[in-house]
């Protein structure tokens, strides 16, 4: 195998999983100030491999809540991954699925959908998807060894680190004014029940309010940002162009037709 | 279930949900509410980590340095800093609220 050339979707795979890889160090040492030992934190990171559902999992038992919770949790914030490897096999098909798979996370998958050229599209996926799967690994182990040598969580505040993580994976996601609200109304249903149900259970709570959100509440109008954010445009033609001709029977052209003219 | 059978469970069914995307038909991906709904379930979920994390203790709801944290990653943010930093600056506004004697 020879090296990837430095290309524009290597360099920003490469940066991106720098910076990536560096906060792993935040999840190396919040894992065990929430109670986890080193190894466990560590495995977290190496099969897991899902920052969102990370951060979950530990956030769970940092509140309080026992490990079925911190499970389903973790879960559930990893439905989105399903989306991206959905785009990443229909637009890249990096081949070796069953290791594509597990590099297939928010950070790989924006990086490649953001390239135009294919083999670039390839290159970013991989270079972002591997780059940070060892540096996040190495970094979770230096920061749970270091959570270790420094005792008491909240001398350091350790737990406002992870306030601030939660905030920081939620930020980029609240483009818009439709993201705010969900993202307000799911906070004030956690907060009107954490003193009814056991600890974690009020985050499973949210996570319905959010789902029936998503299904009755229709989606604002054309030109709203979308709720995922790595969506790329789905034909080279463009995002205005009607359907992908591999597709061409879709419920709202139910008759097959292009919208221009019948040329297509 | 010990924690460390609920770590390897979880872990599994990251993997397991990651390889589903590779899996499943190409016609979910033309469908809107699917998208929608996980779209939603992201932030729905992040929201109440954040607001677990922040203002939750044990079965109350309360407000202590975690706030201040709250805050300083916010202005962190809005002035576009990496993660890292975000990180950084909550844990040292809570820390040095309690050296002040708050929360």
């Amino acid at each position: 195998m020879t090296m990837p050339k430095m290309t524009p979707a290597v360099a920003q795979g490469l940066s991106l999983a720098v910076a990536t890889g560096l906060y792993g160090i935040s999840f190396g040492a919040l894992g065990v100030a929430a109670g986890l030992d080193v190894w466990q934190t560590v495995v977290l990171s190496l099969f897991m491999f899902t920052g969102g559902s990370q951060f979950a999992f530990i956030g769970v038992l940092a509140g309080g809540g026992g490990g079925g919770p911190a499970f389903a949790a973790g879960a559930l914030l990893g439905v989105r991954n399903v989306v991206y490897g959905m785009q990443i096999n229909a637009l890249v098909r990096p081949g070796y699925t069953p290791l594509a798979a597990h590099v297939t996370i928010d950070e790989s998958t924006a990086t490649a959908l953001t390239q135009h050229d294919p083999a670039e599209r390839k290159r970013g996926f991989w270079v972002a998807g591997i780059g940070i799967w060892i540096l996040w690994n190495v970094l979770t182990l230096v920061g749970a060894l270091l959570g270790e040598a420094m005792g008491d969580p909240k001398v350091w505040g350790l737990d406002g680190a992870a306030v601030a993580a939660f905030l920081g994976l939620l930020w980029p996601r609240l483009k818009g004014r439709e993201p705010w609200a969900l993202a307000v109304v799911a906070g004030l249903v956690t907060a009107l029940v954490v003193p009814w149900v056991p600890a974690g259970v009020p985050i499973l709570v949210a996570a319905v309010v959010a789902a029936l959100w998503g299904w009755f509440v229709p989606e604002p109008g054309p030109g709203a940002p979308r709720l995922l954010r790595t969506r790329a445009p789905r034909d080279p033609r463009g995002p205005r162009a009607p359907r992908s001709p591999r597709n061409p029977r879709s419920p709202r052209n139910p008759r097959g037709q292009g919208d221009r003219g019948g040329a297509a | 279930m010990t924690l460390w059978m609920w770590i390897i469970l979880a872990c599994a069914v990251a993997y397991l949900t990651k390889l589903l995307g590779y899996l499943v038909s190409r016609r979910w991906l033309e469908s809107e509410r699917a998208l929608r709904v996980a779209g939603c379930l992201t932030i729905g979920l992040l929201a109440s980590l954040l607001v677990t994390n922040a203002f939750v203790s044990g079965s109350s709801v309360v407000l202590d340095a975690r706030l201040g944290a709250l805050i300083a990653a916010a202005v962190a943010l809005m002035l576009r800093a990496p993660f890292l930093v975000v990180v950084i600056s909550g844990a040292a506004a809570a820390a040095l609220l309690r050296l002040a004697g708050w929360g």
